[in-house]
C-alpha cells in the first residue's frame, strides 16, 4: 500500500542507523508528507514495511506533535504560544485567526484549507509573535501580516 | 554480604540487590507500583523514595529511589524521615487526581495494590477540584477487560506483555498526562500469557473478564492450593469458589515451576468445572441401545461389584490426567497386570523412554526456573508456546539472562532493567529450536532447523555424535544437515548449563532418544547437561511411572486373548487416543463398560454405567510433571452431592465388591501411604504435603478469609436452618474461616494474604527473599533421580533416511494452546479462540498441489478419508503437512506417519 | 577575533558556503589536528580551555569526552551526537548558528568525533528548523565532496559519517538520553543514569552528545589554544557566548560577547532596554527553565557560576524579559502549561503535578483562584525536584514558579482577592 516513492524514500533511510526500528519516525514523516497525514492504513502499511507491529509505530507515532493522526487540511498553520511569542501579542494573533478562519485548535477550515495548530517555541523570539504554516516560517507577525500571509495559500 | 542502616539499625544482606528489594525482604514496608520482582526496576513511579544519608553526621540526606539504589556496604537510610513520608503521600495524591472513585464497583477493590499503598502512605483528602481525564476503553478479547480510567501510568503491563511475554500488539500511546495502554486497534490480544495483565496491573485496569460473568469480592471466594491440569507442567495456581460455582484461577508462586506467571489456558481453562456438559448423578443404561437413566449411588455400585465376583478379570484403564491416588485404586481393583495406561501403545512407549533416559545417563532434570539460567538450549521437535507454555516464557527470559551478564560487565546491576535492555540490544538468546513448524520462540533463537520428525532425529544422533565419538553415527547426512549439526554442537560445546528439551509433540521416540544422545554427549567432568521431556497432560509423567502392562491396544488385545468381565475406564475419552473403530470393536465386545468422568464424552456415552467423577476443584489428589515433581492439589469446596472423587469411588466400588483389602483404604492418607509402598519411585511420596492430621497451633488451614461474608444465608433458600459446616477429612484445610492464619507450610497456602497486603503482592510476605523460594521452601517432591556420574547407555535406533514417495507428506499434529486440550476447549473464551480443523501445507507444497487458502484438500487415514479446508503456512516445512492436534472433528492418528494429500474436487 | 562563533555570519543572507569558508580560514583546525595531533590531545585543550556545554547545563566539554572509552586495541563502534533540538521558550541562539554558518558547525563535529574517535556522528535537528535544515544539507554534501567526511579523511585514516536527522517534534528530546531514545526510534522518555551515555549510549555504544554553540567553539580552540579560549572570557568559564534578548526590549536580537558580560550590558547596551511606555520587572536569564532575576541583579555578570550565586541559571543565555505590562502569572502559566504538555508522561510527580499546576494557575489567572492555591503551588516547587523526578524537566519548571511565587507573590495574591487578572 506505499507508493514507490514512499519505499524508495524510506529505504535511503535504513543505511543511515543501525536498526531497522530507527527509520519509523523518519518513514512516518515520509508518508505524511505524500498523503498530508498519517492514517490507521498508512500506518499499518508502513509497519509492516518496517517489520514492526502497528502497535509498535502507533506507540512512537502518538508521541510526536509532529505527527498527525487525524486528517488536516492542505496547509497546517502552527502558532507559537510560548513565552516571548505570548508577551509579544500571541493572544491578538490567535484570536485573530479564530476570527478569520472561524476555526479553534485542532480543528480544520470546511473549505479543507486550513488546519489550526498550537506550536511551542519557534526559536525566532527576537522576531515575535511568530508561526509557522507548513515549511514556512513568518516572523513579526501584525493582524493585517496575517490576513496577507494567509491569503497566499489555496 | 554487606551491611546497610535502615533507621539507624544495621542489616547484613546478600550484596547486588537494590534498596527496594533488599528492604522488602527485610520485612519493610515500602512502597511502590513500576517495580516487580520479576522485571526489576525502571523508577519510573517514583513510590519508594527513601532518604539516603551520607554517613551518621549527615542529618539532611536526599531523597532517593529505592528501586533504583543500590544497597552497598554503609549505605544509610531512613524510610520513614518526614520529609520522604511527605514526598510518598505526595506520590499517591499525584495518582489520584485523575483516579476514578470506582472501588465500589470496581473488579480490583479488596485485593488493590493501589488501595494499599494508599492506606499505607496516608493520604486520604482530595484536594484537587478540577475534571479527571477520561479514556475509551478497548475490546481485548474473551480474558481481559479494559478500564482505562483507573490507569495509574506504571508502565507495568506493556513491560510484562512486551519485554517478558515477548507480545507485539500492545504499546504504550500519546503522552504526558495522557498515556494510553492498548492497542493501535481494538481486538483480541494475540499473546497467550495475556492473562497476567490481571495481577500485573495494581490497580483495576485489566481484570478478568471471566471472573466479571460470575464476580465475588476476593474476601468473599473459597480458595485452596491447586495444580493447573491442563498441561504437563504443573504450574501451581488459587482456585477460587463461590455458592459451588468454580469462579477464577490465581497465579500461586513456586519459585521452581511457574514463578509469577500462569498461561491463558490454565488461567481460564477452569469453566468445565462449571459447564452443563458435567456429569452430576451416577447413570445406567440398562441395554446399549438405551438412553442412560439417573440412579443412585448405591444402584450403580451394586451393578458395577457384579461383574468383580468371583476373580473375574477386569480390565482397568487409566488416565494421563486423572491424579495418582485414583490410577493406582484403578491398579489396585483390576491389578497391575489387568492395569493399561489409556493411552495409545506408541505414546505410552515415549512415555516410558522420558522416564527411563533420565536415569540411562549422566543428565540432570532442571526445574523450569533453572531451565530459564541455561547458557545453551537446544529444543529438538517441540513447539513449546503451545505445548508446554510457561517453559516457553521462562526460556525467554534465557536471553535476560545472557543480557545481565553483559551488563554486570560494565557495572551496571541486573535489576536496572532499561539498562540491561539497552546494553543487550537485539542479543538473541544461545538457542536453537528443530522442529517441522515455525514456533513463537523463533524470535529470541539465534538458530533455527525445520525438518520432519524422522530427520529431526537424525539430527539429534549426529549432534550428539559430533559431541561425543561414543554416540553412535549417523550415516547419510546431507549438506544441510552436517552444517546444522556443526553449528548446534558449536553453539553447545564451551557451555556450563546446557539444556535439551525434548517431548511427545513429534509423536516420535526417536526424536526424545535423540535428545537424549545429545545431553548425554554434553556429559563432563565438570558439566552435567539439563533433560527436559514435555508431555502432554497433567499426570502423563505420573502415569508413566506406575507399573502398566501396557497400552490401550495392547488393552484391547489382551480382552480378546483372556477375555474379561467388565472394563472400567477413568477419566478417559479412548476416543481421542487411538482410532474410533478400533474403540467401537472394544467396548462393543466387552460385557460391562464402566466410565468414571467429569464431563458428557464419546465414550461415557457408550458406558453401561457412569459415575460422575469430581474434579481438581472437588477432589484432592497428586499429580507429577515434567520435572517428575509431585505435587498435591486441594479441593477448593465441597464435593457437591451425587459427584465423588474417582479414588474414593473405585474404593467404594471394591468395598460393594467385598474385596477385603478395600479395608485398609479408609482415607486419603491412607492410599498415598499404601501407594508409597508399592514402588521404590514413590516411597517418599507421602510428604508431598502434610497429610490430615496436620494441624498448626491455632487449628486447620480455613479455605476461607476472616472477612468471608454469608456463611449463615448461603443456602436459605433452600432450608432455613443452619447447616453444619462441611468437614474436610482428607487434608489439613477446612471448608471453614476459623483456623490457622499465618504462615502455613508452602504446599497448604490457601492465599497470599497479609495485613495491610490485600492485592497478590502478598506474596513478598511469604518469600524468604523477594522473587525467591517460598519461605519454608517450595512445595512438591522430586521424585525422579538422576546421577551425573553414571556412564552413557547410549541410544542406538537411528531412523533410516526416508525419501517419501509421490505426493506423499509426513504427517505431523501440530499443537494449539487454545484448543488441543480437552478439557480447557469448554471455557468459552478458549472455544472462541481454538481455530476451526484444516490441513496445513507450507507455500510450495500447496502451490504444488494447485491449492490455495480455504480450497478443501483431503487425506486418506487408515482407511479413512478425512477431507478439510486448507491453511497455508509459511513456517512449515515442505513436505510436511500438519492437523490440528485434539481439535474436536479432527480424527486421532497414529505418528509419525505419511499421507497422500489432494485436491478435493469442487462440484 | 572577539567573535569567533558569529565572525562569519551575516543575518539575512546565506551562509559561506565551502570554498568561502576555506577562504576565511574554515577546515584549517581540522588540517592541523585530524590525523596530526593525539585525540587525547585535543580532548585536553578542550579541557584546559574550559569550555562548558552550553546546551543549559554547563559541564565541562572537555570532562565529557573524558568519560569515553580509548581503548585501542579494540575497535568499537562510538557515536558523537549534536543536540540540536533547541526548544527552550525564549531560546533562539543555535539557530543562528545552523542557519549562519553550516560549515563551521560540521568543522567542529568533525573535530570533537576525531577526538573521542567516533566514526558516526548524527545531527539531532529539531523539525521546525526547516531553513537550517536545507542549509546542513547542502553543507554536508560540500564535505563529503571535499572528503573533510566520509573515508580516510585528509588522509588521516580517520573515518566519519554524518547524519541529519530532523525530529518530529517534543521538547524533552532536548534531554540529552530522550534524544537517544528518539534517534533510536522510541518514545523519548529520558533514561536513568548510571549508565551514562558515554559507556552506554546509542543502541548500547559508547555516545557523546554536545550541544550546537559548544561543537562551534572547537575549531577556534584547536586553531588558537586554550589559553586564548580562556582569555575571551571575564571570567573562569571560558569562551564567548551568545547571549540574547526577547521581550518588550528597543533591540530584541543575539549578540556574541565575552562570557561573564553583565546582564546590563546585554540587556541595556544592546538590546536598549525597555520600550517606550514599559518599565522593567524582571527576567529569565537562560530560557523558560530558569529562575527569575530582579533589578537588583542587573549587575550580575552572565556566566554560569555568577548566576547560581545569584539564586539562578544562565542556562542558553537567551533572557526573556518581564515588564509591567505583562501578567507575571499569566507568563508563569504559559511555562508552566508548556511544561506540563511536554511532559514524557513517564514519571509521576512531572505527569501530574505539572499538568495540576497548570490547572491552578489557569485557575487563578481566571480569576478563580483559592487562597490554598499558592500553597500548594509552593509545595510542588519544593516536591518537584532533582532526584524526585526522572530528569530534570518538572525541576526546570519550578524554576520560574518557585521565584515568581518569592518576587511576585502580590501579583498571585491580588489575582487571588480580586478574583480577576489585573492586567487584563
Amino acid at each position: 500500500m506505499l507508493t514507490r516513492k514512499e519505499i524508495a524514500e524510506i529505504e535511503t533511510e535504513f543505511s543511515r542507523y543501525e536498526q531497522k526500528q530507527a527509520v519509523g519516525v523518519e518513514a512516518l514523516k515520509i508518508v505524511q508528507r505524500h498523503r498530508g497525514w498519517v492514517s490507521d492504513e498508512t500506518l499499518q502499511a508502513t509497519a509492516e514495511f518496517l517489520d514492526m507491529t502497528p502497535d509498535e509505530l502507533d506507540g512512537v507515532a502518538t508521541f510526536y506533535n509532529h505527527i498527525f493522526r487525524k486528517p488536516v487540511g492542505r496547509h497546517v498553520i502552527l502558532i507559537c504560544d510560548s513565552v516571548t511569542c505570548w508577551i509579544m501579542g500571541y493572544e491578538d494573533m490567535i484570536q485573530h485567526l479564530r476570527k478569520r478562519l472561524e476555526i479553534d485548535f485542532g480543528e480544520t477550515t470546511p473549505d479543507g484549507r486550513f488546519t489550526l495548530l498550537p506550536h511551542v517555541c519557534l526559536g525566532c523570539c527576537d522576531h515575535a509573535p511568530a508561526m509557522m504554516i507548513d515549511d514556512d516560517l513568518y516572523q513579526d507577525l501584525d493582524l493585517e501580516k496575517i490576513d496577507r500571509i494567509l491569503g497566499a495559500y489555496e | 554480604m554487606v551491611t546497610i542502616h535502615i533507621n539507624d539499625k544495621p542489616f547484613k544482606i546478600k550484596e547486588g540487590q537494590n534498596l527496594l528489594h533488599a528492604g522488602l525482604s527485610l520485612g519493610f514496608d515500602i512502597p511502590y507500583f513500576c517495580w516487580h520482582p520479576a522485571m526489576g526496576s525502571v523508577g519510573a513511579c517514583r513510590q519508594c523514595a527513601v532518604k539516603q544519608f551520607k554517613d551518621e553526621k549527615d542529618s539532611k540526606g536526599r531523597i532517593v529511589m529505592a528501586c533504583m539504589t543500590p544497597a552497598e556496604d554503609g549505605t544509610r537510610i531512613s524510610i520513614d524521615d518526614p520529609e520522604v513520608l511527605e514526598f510518598r503521600k505526595s506520590v499517591i495524591e499525584w495518582l489520584m487526581l485523575n483516579h476514578p472513585h470506582d472501588c465500589p464497583v470496581c473488579d480490583e477493590g479488596g485485593e488493590c495494590h493501589l488501595q494499599d499503598m494508599t492506606v499505607m502512605t496516608g493520604h486520604t483528602y482530595r484536594e484537587h477540584r478540577f475534571k479527571k481525564r477520561t479514556y475509551r476503553n478497548q475490546y481485548l478479547g474473551p480474558f481481559i477487560h479494559h478500564e482505562m480510567n483507573r490507569c495509574i501510568q506504571c508502565y507495568r503491563c506493556v513491560r510484562f506483555y512486551r519485554n517478558v511475554a515477548g507480545g507485539r500488539d500492545f504499546n504504550a500511546l500519546a503522552c504526558h498526562d495522557h498515556i494510553y495502554f492498548g492497542r493501535h486497534r481494538e481486538g483480541t490480544l494475540d499473546n497467550p500469557y495475556s492473562g497476567n495483565l490481571v495481577e500485573i496491573c495494581p490497580t483495576g485496569v485489566f481484570t478478568d473478564k471471566t471472573f466479571k460473568e460470575h464476580y465475588t469480592r476476593k474476601w468473599d471466594l473459597q480458595t485452596a492450593p491447586s495444580i493447573c491440569v491442563h498441561c504437563g507442567l504443573g504450574c501451581n495456581t488459587i482456585a477460587g469458589e463461590r455458592y459451588g460455582v468454580l469462579r477464577r484461577i490465581r497465579n500461586r508462586y513456586h519459585h521452581h515451576v511457574n514463578g509469577y506467571f500462569l498461561c491463558d489456558r490454565g488461567r481460564y481453562g477452569y469453566e468445565f468445572v462449571n459447564s452443563e456438559n458435567r456429569i452430576r448423578r451416577p447413570l445406567q443404561r440398562m441395554k446399549r441401545t438405551d438412553h442412560p437413566a439417573p440412579v443412585s449411588a448405591k444402584t450403580a455400585l451394586k451393578a458395577a461389584a457384579a461383574s468383580m465376583i468371583e476373580n473375574r478379570r477386569i480390565i482397568g484403564i487409566g488416565s494421563p490426567r486423572a491424579s495418582l491416588e485414583a490410577n493406582f485404586m484403578l491398579q489396585q481393583l483390576a491389578g497391575t497386570e489387568n492395569f493399561y495406561a489409556g493411552v495409545s501403545d506408541a505414546h505410552l512407549q515415549q512415555i516410558r523412554t522420558a522416564v527411563a533416559a533420565p536415569g540411562q545417563g549422566p543428565i540432570r532434570i532442571p526445574t523450569l526456573q533453572e531451565a530459564a539460567q541455561s547458557d545453551a538450549v537446544f529444543i529438538l521437535g517441540e513447539d513449546l508456546p503451545n505445548t508446554a507454555p510457561l517453559l516457553a516464557l521462562n526460556l525467554r527470559r534465557m536471553v535476560d539472562s545472557k543480557a545481565v551478564q553483559m551488563a554486570e560487565d560494565l557495572q551496571i546491576h541486573g535489576w536496572n532493567d532499561a539498562a540491561v535492555r539497552a546494553v543487550a540490544q537485539d542479543t538473541k538468546g544461545t538457542m536453537c529450536i528443530a522442529s517441522p513448524k515455525d514456533t513463537l520462540l523463533d524470535d529470541i533463537a539465534m538458530l533455527t532447523y525445520r525438518a520432519a520428525p524422522d530427520d529431526l532425529a537424525r539430527l539429534g544422533f549426529a549432534v550428539a555424535a559430533a559431541l561425543d565419538p561414543a554416540a553412535p553415527k549417523v550415516e547419510s547426512l546431507s549438506e544441510d544437515e552436517k552444517t546444522a549439526v556443526e553449528k548446534i554442537s558449536r553453539m553447545l560445546k564451551n557451555t556450563d548449563r546446557p539444556l535439551i528439551v525434548s517431548g511427545t509433540a513429534c509423536g516420535c521416540r526417536s526424536v526424545m532418544e535423540a535428545a537424549a544422545n545429545v545431553a548425554y554427549a554434553l556429559a563432563s567432568p565438570n558439566r552435567t547437561a539439563g533433560l527436559l521431556y514435555v508431555v502432554p497432560e497433567c499426570n502423563s509423567l505420573g502415569m508413566g511411572l506406575m507399573e502398566t502392562a501396557g497400552g490401550l491396544e495392547t488393552a484391547f488385545e489382551s480382552l480378546d486373548s483372556r477375555g474379561a468381565a467388565a472394563v472400567v475406564i477413568l477419566e478417559n475419552d479412548l476416543y481421542r487416543r487411538v482410532d474410533a473403530e478400533q474403540v467401537d470393536r472394544f467396548l462393543d465386545a466387552v460385557p460391562q463398560v464402566i466410565v468414571l468422568d467429569h464431563l458428557f464424552n464419546r465414550t461415557v456415552n457408550q458406558a453401561d454405567l457412569v459415575f460422575p467423577a469430581a474434579t481438581f476443584a472437588e477432589a484432592i489428589g497428586t499429580l507429577v510433571n515434567i520435572e517428575g515433581r509431585a505435587q498435591r492439589f486441594f479441593q477448593i469446596f465441597p464435593t457437591p452431592p451425587e459427584i465423588t472423587a474417582s479414588w474414593r469411588c473405585l474404593r467404594d466400588l471394591m468395598i460393594t465388591a467385598k474385596r477385603t483389602d478395600a479395608d485398609f483404604w479408609h482415607s486419603f492418607d491412607a492410599v498415598v501411604s499404601a501407594m508409597a509402598a508399592s514402588k521404590p519411585v514413590f516411597s517418599r511420596i507421602s510428604i508431598t504435603a502434610p497429610g490430615e492430621h496436620f494441624h498448626m497451633r491455632d487449628g486447620k488451614i480455613p479455605r476461607q478469609s476472616f472477612r468471608y461474608s454469608g456463611r449463615t444465608a448461603i443456602g436459605t433458600n433452600i432450608s432455613v436452618h443452619e447447616p453444619k459446616p462441611v468437614e474436610d477429612t482428607e487434608s489439613p484445610l477446612a471448608f471453614s474461616m476459623e483456623g490457622y492464619n499465618g504462615f502455613p507450610p508452602p504446599s497448604l497456602i490457601p492465599r497470599f494474604w497479609r495485613p495491610g497486603w490485600n492485592s497478590v503482592q502478598a506474596l513478598n510476605k511469604f518469600q524468604s527473599e523477594i522473587g525467591g523460594p517460598l519461605r519454608g521452601g517450595d512445595p512438591g517432591l522430586r521424585l525422579m533421580e538422576t546421577d551425573p556420574d553414571i556412564k552413557a547407555v547410549y541410544f542406538t535406533e537411528i531412523p533410516a533416511q526416508r525419501t517419501l514417495s509421490n505426493n506423499q507428506y509426513h504427517l505431523v499434529a501440530l499443537y494449539h494452546v487454545f484448543g488441543s486440550e480437552e478439557l480447557s476447549i469448554l471455557s468459552p473464551g478458549i472455544a472462541e479462540r481454538t481455530p476451526d480443523p484444516y490441513l496445513a501445507l507450507s507455500p510450495k507444497d500447496a502451490a504444488a498441489l494447485d491449492l490455495t487458502e480455504g480450497d478443501r484438500a483431503g487425506i486418506s487415514l487408515d482407511g479413512m478419508h478425512v477431507k478439510l479446508p486448507v491453511r497455508i503456512m509459511p513456517g512449515l516445512f515442505n513436505t510436511v503437512t500438519g492437523l490440528p492436534a485434539g481439535l474436536p472433528g479432527i480424527p486421532v492418528v497414529q505418528l509419525p506417519t505419511e499421507v497422500a494429500v489432494e485436491k478435493e474436487k469442487t462440484e | 577575533m572577539k567573535c569567533p562563533l558569529t565572525e562569519h555570519i551575516r543575518p539575512g543572507e546565506a551562509p559561506l558556503a565551502l570554498e568561502a569558508y576555506e577562504k576565511k580560514g574554515g577546515y584549517s583546525a581540522a588540517r592541523k589536528a585530524v590525523g596530526k595531533m593525539a585525540p587525547e590531545q585535543i580532548t585536553s585543550m578542550v579541557t584546559d580551555s574550559h569550555l562548558r556545554g552550553r546546551g543549559g547545563a554547563g559541564f565541562p566539554t572537555g570532562q565529557k569526552w573524558s568519560f569515553v572509552p580509548m581503548e585501542k586495541e579494540v575497535h568499537r563502534r562510538k557515536y558523537l551526537v549534536v543536540n540540536a533540538d533547541e526548544m527552550e521558550p525564549a531560546t533562539f541562539k543555535d539557530r543562528l548558528l545552523l542557519e549562519g554558518n553550516p560549515h563551521q558547525l560540521i568543522e567542529g563535529i568533525l573535530l570533537s568525533a576525531y577526538a573521542v574517535q567516533a566514526d558516526i556522528a548524527y545531527i539531532f535537528l529539531r523539525r521546525a528548523y526547516v531553513t537550517a535544515a536545507q542549509r546542513l544539507a547542502q553543507a554536508i554534501a560540500e564535505a563529503y565532496d571535499s572528503s573533510y567526511l566520509g573515508s580516510n579523511i585528509l588522509g588521516s585514516g580517520f573515518n566519519l559519517e554524518l547524519h541529519l536527522h530532523s525530529s518530529a517534534g517534543r521538547y524533552i528530546c532536548g534531554e540529552e538520553t530522550a534524544l537517544l531514545n528518539a534517534l533510536e526510534g522510541r518514545r523519548a522518555t529520558p533514561r536513568s543514569k548510571p549508565p551514562f551515555p558515554p559507556v552506554v549510549g546509542l543502541w548500547g555504544k559508547p555516545t557523546v552528545t554536545n550541544n550546537v554553540e559548544t561543537i562551534c567553539n572547537i575549531p577556534h580552540i584547536v586553531n588558537h589554544g586554550a589559553d586564548w579560549f580562556r582569555r575571551l572570557s571575564r571570567t573562569p568559564n571560558g569562551g564567548t557566548k551568545i547571549y540574547g534578548v526577547s521581550g518588550r526590549v528597543k533591540r530584541p536580537g543575539a549578540w556574541e560577547l565575552p562570557m561573564g558580560t553583565t546582564i546590563r550590558e546585554i540587556f541595556e547596551e544592546r538590546a536598549g532596554g525597555m520600550q517606550e511606555g514599559y518599565r522593567f520587572r524582571g527576567l529569565l536569564p537562560g530560557g523558560g527553565s530558569t529562575d527569575f532575576l530582579i533589578k537588583e541583579h542587573l549587575d550580575v555578570q552572565m556566566d554560569f557560576d555568577t548566576v547560581q550565586k545569584a539564586g539562578s541559571r544562565m542556562g542558553t543565555g537567551t533572557m526573556v524579559i518581564l515588564d509591567d505590562h505583562t501578567c507575571p502569572v499569566g507568563l508563569v502559566l504559559n511555562l508552566i502549561r508548556f511544561f506540563a504538555q511536554e511532559s514524557c508522561g513517564w514519571c509521576t510527580p512531572c505527569r501530574e503535578g505539572l499538568s495540576w499546576m497548570a490547572r491552578i494557575l489557569s485557575a487563578i489567572e481566571a480569576g478563580q483562584g483559592e487562597s490554598a492555591d499558592l500553597e500548594k503551588l509552593q509545595r510542588h516547587t519544593g516536591l518537584l525536584g532533582m532526584g524526585n523526578t526522572y530528569c530534570a524537566h518538572a525541576p526546570g519548571a519550578m524554576e520560574p514558579l518557585q521565584s515568581a511565587l518569592k518576587y511576585f507573590k502580590e501579583d498571585f495574591n491580588r489575582h487571588i482577592q480580586e478574583k480577576r487578572c489585573p492586567w487584563r
